[in-house]
């Protein structure tokens, strides 16, 4: 794709932005719509736009398919670390409220923690499903 | 409520047409691109609902990455579809049977909205009255999603992680390295 001078010049404009409302999805969904499913989606979509207008191979530089899986698995290692964390402090698996010294702030920790989990996993996994059927 | 109605009827008569159209449509780049709308369409009928967080997961998800891997699957096999060698009755027998199965079903389903619903008598107002103080957060979905229901959402992580595993187990292999 040397030639789509137009396309390559929108999407330098779009994927930042992309990438920050996912970033918006993911942290502000206790607020507003959203969490870490959709703003996992919206991450890999910024991603595969890249991909998609300047190539695989390029974007398989910015994240390697070796990085992908194992972040893959650390967003659901993260979720279930929650879980146990919260065993590990008296409480029982995925009781949020004896993360911290307030049962509220707890919550507000445990659902941020397991959010970034979700988001992690969702992005990673959309991410490889792209690098595996977008191969020729 | 006149114009919301209107809405509504107008949305699943467009919904309709475009599941018309996908099984019409022998080129199948045009039909991923319906499935797309389609998709599209249903998360304006969940808006129409209320259910912003169920439309912003249809219209990323439906509407995004899954036309993308639509498409990419197109783009390894053939964008035309094939004619069937012979009619497939039994399919259609099939079909027809789990359709009449399901509008049979929707009878026992309470009506949409209605305040006596067993979720609207006991459930809904738990939440609205106790999570602002157990939990602390605006969002009650978030809230019931993340933590009331935790449980649910690790088991839709692992379910999406599971899907990882064996696409790479299936398309993964082989061809990386060279």
């Amino acid at each position: 794709m040397e030639h789509h001078l137009i396309l390559r010049v929108i999407a330098k404009l779009m994927i930042p932005l992309i990438l920050v409302f996912a970033l918006y999805v993911q942290f502000h969904g206790e607020y507003s719509p959203g969490g870490g499913f959709q703003a996992g989606v919206i991450f890999a979509a910024g991603f595969i736009l890249y991909g998609l207008i300047y190539g695989l191979d390029k974007v398989r530089q910015v994240i390697s398919p070796v990085t992908i899986r194992i972040t893959a698995a650390l967003g659901v290692l993260l979720y279930a670390g929650v879980g146990i964390a919260g065993l590990l402090l008296g409480g029982q698996f995925l009781e949020y409220n004896v993360l911290a010294s307030d049962p509220v702030h707890g919550q507000h920790l445990g659902i941020l923690l397991i959010e970034l989990g979700v988001g992690t996993t969702v992005a990673s996994v959309m991410i490889m499903f792209f690098y595996v059927f977008a191969r020729p | 409520m006149t114009i919301e109605i209107f809405i509504d009827i107008l949305l699943l008569f467009m919904l309709l047409l475009t599941a018309l159209f996908i099984q019409r449509m022998k080129n199948l780049f045009s039909a991923v691109i319906l499935t797309g709308i389609f998709s599209l369409l249903s998360a304006s009928l969940f808006l129409t609902m209320d259910a912003v967080d169920v439309s912003f997961t249809e219209a990323s998800v439906g509407a995004g990455i899954a036309t993308l891997l639509f498409l990419g699957t197109l783009a390894q096999t053939s964008s035309t579809e094939s004619r069937p060698q012979r009619l497939p009755v039994m399919a259609l027998v099939v079909v027809s049977l789990t359709g009449l199965m399901l509008i049979y079903g929707i009878s026992d389903i309470p009506s949409f909205g209605d305040p006596g619903n067993p979720v609207q008598t006991y459930l809904s107002p738990r939440f609205i009255e106790v999570s602002p103080r157990e939990i602390g957060i605006p969002n009650m979905v978030t809230s019931v999603l993340a933590s009331y229901r935790g449980y649910d959402t690790l088991g839709e992580v692992t379910v999406i992680f599971t899907a990882c595993v064996g696409v790479l187990l299936m398309l993964g292999r082989g061809r990386k390295r060279s």
